[in-house]
Formats: C-alpha cells, structure tokens, sequence
C-alpha cells in the first residue's frame, strides 16, 4: 500500500514537473519576455542589463531550476498586461471557480450516480430510454449553448435569477465565498447548472456501464442465488464494486470541470481563473497563462492523489496483501 | 424432493425462438447426487438456471413442470422466488476466484445470507457461520471469517463458496462445474466435501459438469444430455457402465482412460467432416510435407533452463523477490518422438512452452535443436531457422486465429513468410489441400474462423503450424477447450501426422489421461520444478515420486468394470 | 434481404433502431449540405457582393415580413441564413474531420507501439497522455492557439487559423485513441493467434498492423466518431469565446456567438436556427456513435 502510494506522489512530482516545464518554455520563447517587460524607448543596454539581472543569459537548466524555486516559494511573476503579481491576480479568482467547480461536480454525482444506477437496472424500462436519450442530447449541446438557453428562460424571460457574476460574496479571511448570502446563491444556480449537465452525462453513462457489468459478475448472480434481499444486492453488494472504476474517473473529470468552468465563465462573466485565462489569451499574457496552467495541474494532481487515497479505502486488495 | 417434467426452456432471438432445453425431466431425493453431463450446449447449465429461476434474459419456461416439495415453482412470483433462493434451492459456481465479493469480508457475507433467511440475532448468525466454515475444514475459522475473499486460495475459496450456499439449510444445491476450475488435489477435496454433505446433512446435489470421471466418482445417478435433450438416464453405474443409447456409448469411448494407453480412439466416421479425408485428398499436402521433413528427424534438448519474473513490488525498500516459472529444467526430446508435459496450473509448462517458442527470454541455461544451439527469446532473430522449424498448436481455439483474416490468408502465412512456395495460386492449392489433410472442408478457405467450431479451427491451427513444414510441434493444452468427443478426434489426428512426418511432438497437457495416450515420454511438473521424468508407461505404471502417486491416485477415473 | 440483414448484427439492430437511422439521415443530409455548399447555397457568405445589406435581418418564411427568397430569414447583413449555416457546417466538419483524423493517426499509433512493445515506450508514452490529462481538451487547445497568437507575425495568423484550430484540436484529443488502443493492443497482446505471429518470427509493424490493428478497430470506431462529435464542439466552443475563427469566414460556432447578440433583441433565428444547426449534428453523430458502441460491446444493452 505505501508503495502504491509512493509510487504515485513521484508520478504526481514528474506531471507538475512537466508543466512547470511547458509553462516555463511558454515564457521563455513565445515572444522575448525582455520586450514584453520594457517599453520600446528602453535602450539595448539598458534591455541588456535587465536581462543579465532576471538571469535570462543563464544556462537553460539553470533558468528552469530558478524558475521552479521561485514557484515553490510563491512567486509567480509578473502580468505582461497589468503589471500586477501573478500570484495575487489568480489567488483573488481562485475561490469563484473551486466554489463553482465543486458545486456542479456535486450536482453531477448527486444525480449522475442515481440516475446511472437506476438505467443499469431497469435497463429495458421506458424512462431508462428516455433518460438515455436525453443525456445523449446532453453531451451534444456545447456547454455554451446550455448557458446561452438557461441565460435566455431563467434570467432574460422569466426573470428568476441574474445572468451574469457573483452576486453577493462575502470575505472569509481571503477567501471570497458566494455561500453565505441568498443572492450568492442565486448567482451560483445557472453557471453551477450549466457546468454540472455535461459531467452528469458522463457520471451517468460510465456508472451505468460500470453496474452492468458488476450486475453480471459471477459474485452477484451468487448472491442472488442465495437469495440476498434485492435492496442489499444493489446497494451493498453492486454499488460498492462499481464505485472502484467510477472514483478513478471522477478523479479525472475534475480536469474536465475545470477546463469547462472557462466557458461557463465567459459565457456568465462568472470572474474566476478561467475568464482571467481567457484574457490572458486575447492578450498573449504569457506569465499568467504558464501560471494558471501550473495551478491547474496543481489542483489535477492533487484531487487524483485523494482519489487514490479512496481507492485504497474503498478496495481491500489494495490494503491487504494476500494471505495464500 | 425435486421433480422436473418436461421442461422446456427457449431463448427468443431474431431467428425466432431458439430451444435450449426440450422435454427435460429429472428428479432428486434427499442426499442424492444427481450427475447432469453432456458437451458444450447440451444446455445442462441452462436447467439448472431454469429450476433455480435465474434464466438469462430474454430466456424463458415455455414449458413442463418444476416441483420442490410441494411448491410449484412455476407458480411462484418474483419475490417469493427470490426468498425462495437460498432458503430452499442454492447454487454453486464454477470459478471460485470470481464467486464472492471481493470487497467484502466472508463473515459479512455469510451473516447477511443467515439474516437474509431467517430471524435470529447476528451472534446466533456468527456462530453458524463459524461452525459451518470449521466443517467446511476451514480451521481458525472465527479469525479467518474476518478475512477477504483474495487472502484464501483457490481451493479454501471453493469451501467458503459451498458454506455460503449451505448456510441456510436448503434442500437441493446445483453445482456448475464446481470443481473445473481446480486442481485435481483440490478437487478431490471438494468432491469428498460434497458426497459427505449429502450423505450426513441429506442435502440434494445437482451436479453439472463435462468431466464424466467426476460423475462416475460421487453421482448416485445421472443424465446424459445432447442438443438440450434427455439422451439417458439412470444410476450412474448403469448408465456410463452399460450405456443403452448410441451418444453415450460414443461419449464413453472418446473418453481417455488413464489406466492404459489406447492406440486410437473409437470415433464414428460421420462426425465433425471426418469423411473429407478420404483417399486421394491431401495427398499433394502429404507429398510436399514429406519432402520437407526427408532429412532427419530432430530432437531437442533443454539444459539447466531457469526462467524468472520480476516480482510485483510492494515496498519502496526492497527489490521485489522475482518469482521463479521454471527452476533448472534439463530433459532431451528424442527425434521423432512424443514428449509429455505434465503439470497443474501454475507448474510452468505453458511458459515452457513460451521459452521453446522464443517468446520469453530465459535467465539461464540454454536450449539445442537437432545438436546446435537455440538462442532463447530476444537473443533469438527473427531469421533464426528454429522460427520455420518448431511450431506450435495453442490452447485457445477461439484465439489462436485472427478472426478477422479469412482462413486462407491465415494458411497462407508461413509459406510467404518462410519463403517455402511463391506463387499465390500454388499457396492456395497447397492450403486447400491442407485443410483435406487435417479433415476439412475445402471450401473453408474463403470462410472466416467465427464459422467454425473449437474442434475445426483447431484443425485449421494444426493446419497452419504444418504449412510451416516444421520438425518440432508444440501442443500446449490444444485440447482442453474442446469436448471429449472432438478432443478423441483430434488426438486421433495428432497422432497419425505425427506417425506420418516423424514430428517431434511436445505435448503440454494437464490431462493425465490425455498424456498417457500421447507421449512416448513424459516430464512431470510442480511449481517450475521436475518432479519426475522418464519413459512415459514407466512412469504410469510405477510412478517413483510421491507428486506424481498423489495425482495418479486423485485423480477420478471410472472404476475398472466399468470400462468397455 | 433479409437474410442479409439477419445475418449482420449491427444491420440487423439499424434496422430495429428508428432514433438511429433517424440520426443517420440527419447527419448524412447536414454533410451532403456541407459538402455541396457551394453549388446549393443561396449566396456565399465570404462573398460581400453575393449579398445586400437590403435584405438585412429578415425572418424566416412562416413569420411575418418573411421573404420565400430566405426560407430561414437573414442576418444583419443580409446574408441568408441557410447559406451561412451551410458554408458554417462545411468548415465545422473540415475542422472537425481533420482534426479527429490527425489525431487518430497519432494516437493509434502511439497507442499500438506501446501496447505491442511495453516498458519503456510504455511507461513513455503513457507518462506524456498522463500529462496531456491534466490540461484536458479545451485547455490545450486554448494554449496552442495562445502558443501561436505568440509566435506567428499577424498577418500569417489570420491565414493560418484553420490550420492552428485543426492542430490544436487534434493535439487536445489523442489521448484518448492512444489509451483506447493501447488498452485494446494490451488484451490483444495476450491472445495467442498475436503470440503464434511474434513466434513465427514476422515483423513487429507486421504484427501490429496486419493483426492487430483489424482486431481493435471497432473501439476505436467509437471512439472515432464521438472524438469527431468532440472535435466539432471543440471547435465551435472555441469560436464562440472569440479564439477560433473570425466573422468574415464564419463556422457554425462562430455563427453562434453573432447571433449572441440578438439575444434580447427579436430576432431570434439569428442565433437560435444555427444553434439548433449545430445541436442536430452532434447529436445525430452521437446517437451514431452510441450505437456503434452497443453493436461492438454487446454487454452494454
């Protein structure tokens, strides 16, 4: 069990290693950083100095070893377009997108897990088709179409919630959190719904897949035929063993809430990391494009390591070794 | 107890319904085992699913009669069936590892199946469980109970497996192969287990299984099963000493008896295409494989083989111990002879095998072929001669063959590859011929290998190994997928091309009987170690280690009388 | 006939399948248009003489004010709406189709290489789609194009957009063909008619391609036209957030994000019909591509 875990904290080490490795070759040698630091009535010489100082004349191994230090110690750089921290511009959107995030994420397990287990059971009922049939629509219709459509009946025809940002926050230390007030919350439902639609069909659909197949397994046909109360058989006996697959994925879709989240924030001009990427891109904002990169395998990597965690919860195998 | 009255069971499908099970009737008292044997789709497992209600979908009772006791089964609805399960009826599977769920522990298993039952306090369940698992012959059974099912072995499993079905008292268990999965000191275990409940705790068995020797071992009676139809039944003595119908006359022929070595098999000629070799075809197949193997017949010789695997790494500190498939193996095939490989599961023979074939690199010692060295795995270009010259028969019928490639092309292979005939019209003509060699169909060479059955494309990968014009053959397990009546026919065959071309053989098998009708010499082998190795009817009749007295003795055969 | 059918599985479920051939007659009708633009269309949307600003923001033909000329209405510059979404769909599925097929091509063979050969290639390869992972699909193809915002002189930009969308898409989805293949190589790898050819001594481009490669083709399949549904998602999710392609040559997506801005205003099918476009293509390939997957993997139905 160590060892299963060891071995994935140095896989971990080895991915964000990477990306700060991407992120580092983005600064360096898209564009010239010296350039984009000064204006153009900045001598060569006086380029020159700087370069020498920021240590761009160094060897490469050495700049890239410099580069991971100063990250480690939280220093991100500076923005091309504001000349502000890096740091300080992503840590002030972070909370927005982790608040959005989690919330469809549990919107997408809350329903997705139910309603899969409920489609792998009644796999020839009439509202399984149905069910079946509407999640094929849903991962058809782009995320921003969803947006578009819940913008256009919630917000611009009925009324009921408001279309665009946070609404209400409130500060706690420096975290800005949209749970504490009513109109946080309503603010939350749309972009939250949005996010949520498409990681429920995949929840849905892979759970699902993953209880049939269980369902089919030799230990629950015995199981049914020592006649364990059908409620047992699904939920203790199935469920469980689906979930070993299901958490792995779950894991991975992480990645997949947030790279959507960019949309879902432009399209409600929600203000978290993902608009300021977007930004950052219209403006080829290198430094805060290499750092939200790193954050986001940051945060990839951690959620797969609680995943694993799970997993070691969740399966004896892993935790025991055999006996025979 | 159990009365089945023409039973019929049908599977709808898009060619309309399919009959698996037609006018089936059986019945069982108390403490009697009841022997359900038959080939692959004879639809003895689906009669079993029938009385116990778990039919796949969209299978259903079209008709006939399924009384327990008193109770119709039939006309219980889907709950009462379901409490009915387990209380009354239970089952046992065939795979042991696959039975139980694995991320429970077998104490939870066994409680909530009591408590699923019956209404008594969890502890009165426990001690049930506990007791019941000690006579199972589990010992330190409370402590183990706290156990998962991935800490037993294989054989402890199948205890645990049959405590569970037999947790809740009930009348009749039907046994799907319960013991082909294992091997046969555990099966013996398994068998005796299941004869002793019978007999003391009056439990009725249903036993489906293929293996005729389980059945003559510990069925009281038994019925003889072909296309889903009754063929025969009775007591067992009767039935598979003095079989009355024809099938089970042929079934009893084509079985191996251990006891003896039979020159050939009684095979009726109608079977399985069989007629397509008569005079005349294959012959330009014989004539060219003749040509091939004039020169010398080649032995092959292994010298202190090891072979060892990196262990699975459990620990950051320590290097994984490797785990050792083969251990300082040494033995000559003479030319032109057949060598026995016996072992159980796990003893090494099939990475034996791999090693001869180049497909796994050993980590000493060294291999001849006819006198000259035999590079092993990497070492081993893909040029090498040994490539043409050892060839080998698989296990796997279904797998064996490139089920997308058209059995002409998969024929076709060796003779581009190794250069043996260049013109493509030759090939094929050569193919065809091969295939009337091997006892099929020439128009099988346009067809793809899904339309055969396991016997015939086995046929056709016995086919493809000799188009390569080899002197040695590898036959690792090529019967054990297969029925005893197609296994005869193609032991049958083996043995006559191997008579005809003066193949050295390699016969890898874990079929004691199997061997014995094969091999000229035999090699036994346990955990990657020889235990034992000489002329093959030497070592049948005085087996000198103890492994091989044990597994010459555990083995079921039919007792002596009874064999025609 | 239909003993043919019978005989085909996967004819045999078409057939019983209405939703599916439904599909397939929407998705083959949005490509025949796609294809034939620019011989059915009305006017040609990258043309500004084929069109007038006289016939600007028209409705479709059943509202009021409708013109039987535009049969689903105009846009503010009087482009007929039916021409721009068929030149729109046109781009969306070369975008799309080049896209996945690149990415087909590297994943497989990716996928293959460290299926058949293990160890280190293996462990290689599966460490960059680790990384690859964690920037999922819509990231990377953000980053690429970033990338080349960055590198590209401007004017080289604006005619190299299609081909930086394509590669970034495709870029941003051949993880999944490399694990889908590597996954099935690996079972592949176990059976023995692969360890019958790697023992006859024939080439391991030979093994890979001529044996495998026909054995896994039905996941990858599957796997082929929900990437290509992906792909042109991708592309009209990266449209509408303003990076993939510019107004003057419009996709579907891009169509899009102009009819955002009659969204308050009335004129709905400006951003409604070629939404409804879009929706009816990806679904139509999806309800495919599911299909294919219950015909490959019968145990799911």
């Amino acid at each position: 069990m160590a060892y299963f875990i060891a071995k994935r904290l140095v896989q971990s080490v080895f991915v964000m290693l990477a990306v700060a490795f991407l992120a580092f070759s983005l600064f360096r040698f898209v564009g010239d950083p010296i350039t984009q630091m000064t204006g153009v009535e900045t001598s060569v010489a006086d380029q020159e100095r700087l370069r020498e100082e920021l240590g761009l004349n160094d060897s490469f191994a050495l700049q890239f070893a410099r580069f991971t230090g100063d990250m480690l110690k939280g220093d991100f750089g500076f923005s091309y377009r504001t000349r502000q921290p890096v740091a300080e511009m992503i840590a002030t959107r972070i909370p927005a997108t982790l608040e959005l995030g989690v919330v469809a994420l549990l919107i997408s397990l809350f329903v997705g897990i139910p309603a899969g287990v409920y489609t792998a059971l009644r796999p020839r009922g009439f509202a399984t088709q149905a069910i079946l049939m509407a999640t094929l629509v849903g991962v058809s219709i782009p995320t921003f179409v969803i947006g578009i459509m819940l913008i256009f009946f919630f917000g611009v025809q009925l009324g009921w919630l408001p279309t665009f940002g946070r609404g209400g926050t409130v500060k706690l230390g420096g975290w800005e959190t949209s749970f504490l007030t009513v109109d946080g919350w309503r603010a939350l439902i749309l972009p939250a719904f949005t996010l949520g639609v498409y990681q429920l069909t995949l929840t849905m659909r892979l759970v699902r897949a993953e209880m049939m197949e269980v369902m089919r397994s030799d230990y629950i046909r015995f199981a049914t035929a020592r006649g364990v109360p059908m409620r047992r058989l699904y939920f203790r006996h199935a469920l469980a063993n689906t979930m070993v697959p299901v958490i792995t994925i779950i894991g991975l879709q992480f990645g997949g809430v947030i790279a959507f989240s960019i949309v879902t924030e432009s399209v409600f001009q929600w203000p978290g990391m993902g608009l300021l990427f977007l930004e950052s891109i219209r403006f080829v904002d290198i430094p805060v494009m290499g750092v939200y990169l790193v954050v986001i395998a940051f945060f990839f990597v951690v959620v797969n390591l609680i995943v694993d965690l799970l997993y070691v919860a969740i399966d004896p195998r892993l935790r025991i070794r055999d006996v025979s | 107890m159990l009365r089945v009255e023409h039973l019929t069971v049908k599977f709808p499908s898009r060619f309309g319904d399919v009959t698996a099970v037609e006018d089936m009737s059986l019945s069982i008292a108390p403490g009697e085992i009841h022997g359900l044997v038959g080939e692959s789709g004879a639809g003895k497992s689906t009669v079993g699913a029938a009385i116990i209600g778990l039919l796949q979908q969209p299978g259903y009772i079209a008709n006939g009669d399924l009384m327990l006791g008193d109770t119709d089964l039939r006309a219980l609805d889907r709950f009462e069936a379901h409490a009915l399960r387990g209380k009354r009826i239970s089952m046992i599977f065939q795979d042991p590892q696959t039975s139980l769920n694995p991320l429970m522990k077998i104490e939870d298993q066994l409680v909530e199946t009591i408590l699923a039952h019956e209404d008594i306090p969890s502890n009165d369940a426990k001690k049930r469980a506990i007791d019941l698992l000690e006579e199972m012959g589990i010992e330190d059974a409370a402590s183990r109970m706290q156990a998962y099912p991935h800490q037993f072995s294989g054989g402890m499993r199948q205890r645990v497996v049959i405590a569970l079905a037999l947790c809740t008292n009930p009348e009749l268990i039907i046994a799907d192969e319960p013991t082909t999965a294992l091997d046969v000191a555990v099966q013996s275990q398994v068998l005796d287990l299941i004869r002793r409940l019978a007999d003391i705790r009056k439990v009725g068995f249903i036993l489906i299984t293929h293996d005729i020797g389980v059945i003559a071992q510990i069925a009281d009676t038994v019925t003889v099963m072909r296309y889903g139809k009754l063929i025969e039944s009775g007591a067992t003595a009767q039935v598979l000493g003095h079989p009355k119908h024809a099938y089970t006359k042929q079934l009893m022929d084509a079985v191996p008896p251990l006891d003896r070595k039979i020159t050939r098999f009684r095979v009726p000629e109608e079977d399985d295409g069989l007629a397509a070799s008569g005079p005349g075809k294959g012959d330009a197949a014989e004539a060219w494989l003749l040509e091939g193997v004039r020169q010398q017949a080649v032995g092959l010789s292994l010298q202190n083989i090891t072979v060892e695997f990196p262990g699975t790494r459990t620990s950051i500190w320590h290097k994984p111990k490797p785990f050792v498939a083969l251990d300082d193996i040494s033995f000559d095939v003479q030319p032109g002879s057949v060598m026995g490989i016996v072992g159980e599961s796990g003893s090494g023979k099939s990475t034996l095998a791999k090693t001869l074939t180049g497909l796994i690199t050993p980590s000493s010692g060294g291999m001849t072929l006819g006198g000259s060295p035999l590079p092993g795995g990497k070492t081993r270009s893909r040029h090498h001669p040994s490539r043409q010259l050892i060839q080998m028969v698989f296990q796997d019928p279904f797998s064996s063959l490139n089920s997308r490639h058209r059995i002409g092309t998969i024929l076709a292979e060796p003779l581009w590859l190794y250069g043996l005939v260049n013109d493509s019209d030759e090939r094929r003509d050569l193919c065809i011929d091969m295939l009337s060699l091997v006892g099929m169909d020439p128009d099988a060479i346009d067809k793809y290998p899904h339309q055969f059955s396991g016997g015939q494309r086995q046929r056709i990968a016995v086919a493809r190994a000799l188009l390569a014009r080899p002197t040695i053959l590898i036959c690792d397990e090529p019967t054990s997928a297969l029925d005893v009546s197609i296994q005869a026919q193609l032991l049958n065959l083996l043995k006559d091309l191997q008579a005809a071309f003066g193949l050295t053989v390699l016969f890898i098998s874990h079929n004691l009987s199997v061997v014995r009708q094969m091999a000229d010499d035999i090699v036994v082998l346990r955990n990657g170690r020889i235990q034992e190795k000489g002329a093959s009817e030497q070592v049948f009749e005085t087996p000198e280690a103890d492994y091989t007295k044990k597994l010459l003795s555990l083995t079921p055969v039919m007792p002596h009388d009874w064999s025609l | 006939m239909l003993a043919f059918i019978k005989r085909h599985e996967g004819l045999w479920l078409f057939t019983r399948s209405p939703f599916v051939m439904l599909a397939a007659i929407v998705a083959v009708a949005i490509i025949l248009g796609a294809v034939f633009a620019p011989w059915i269309a009305l006017v040609n949307p990258y043309d500004l003489a084929s069109f007038s600003l006289m016939d600007g923001l028209l409705p479709p033909v059943w509202e009021e004010f409708g013109n039987e000329k535009f049969l689903l209405g105009t846009d503010d510059q009087g482009r007929d709406m039916i021409s721009s979404i068929l030149y729109g769909a046109r781009l969306s599925l070369i975008i799309g189709i080049s896209a996945m097929t690149i990415a087909t091509f590297l994943g497989v063979g990716l996928g293959l290489v460290a299926g058949y050969f293990g160890g280190r290639f293996d462990a290689v390869i599966m460490r960059i789609a680790d990384i690859q992972l964690a920037l999922p699909a819509i990231l990377t193809a953000l980053l690429i194009d970033g990338i080349a915002r960055g590198i590209l002189p401007p004017d080289m930009q604006q005619n190299l957009r299609v081909t930086v969308l394509i590669v970034a898409i495709a870029l941003s989805l051949w993880v999944n063909f490399a694990r889908t293949a590597r996954a099935s190589t690996f079972v592949q790898m176990n059976k023995e008619y692969v360890q019958a050819a790697v023992m006859q001594g024939q080439h391991p481009l030979r093994v890979m391609f001529v044996h495998i490669l026909p054995n896994i083709l039905g996941p990858l399949l599957v796997i082929m036209t929900v990437d290509l549904a992906s792909a042109i998602l991708l592309e009209a999710t990266l449209s509408f957030l303003g990076i993939g392609l510019p107004a003057d040559s419009p996709s579907l997506g891009t169509l899009i994000r102009i009819g955002m801005q009659f969204l308050l205003s009335g004129e709905w099918w400006i951003l409604w019909i070629p939404t409804l476009f879009l929706v009816a293509l990806v679904v139509s390939i999806n309800v495919l591509g599911d299909f294919l997957r219950d015909v490959f993997n019968p145990r799911l139905r």
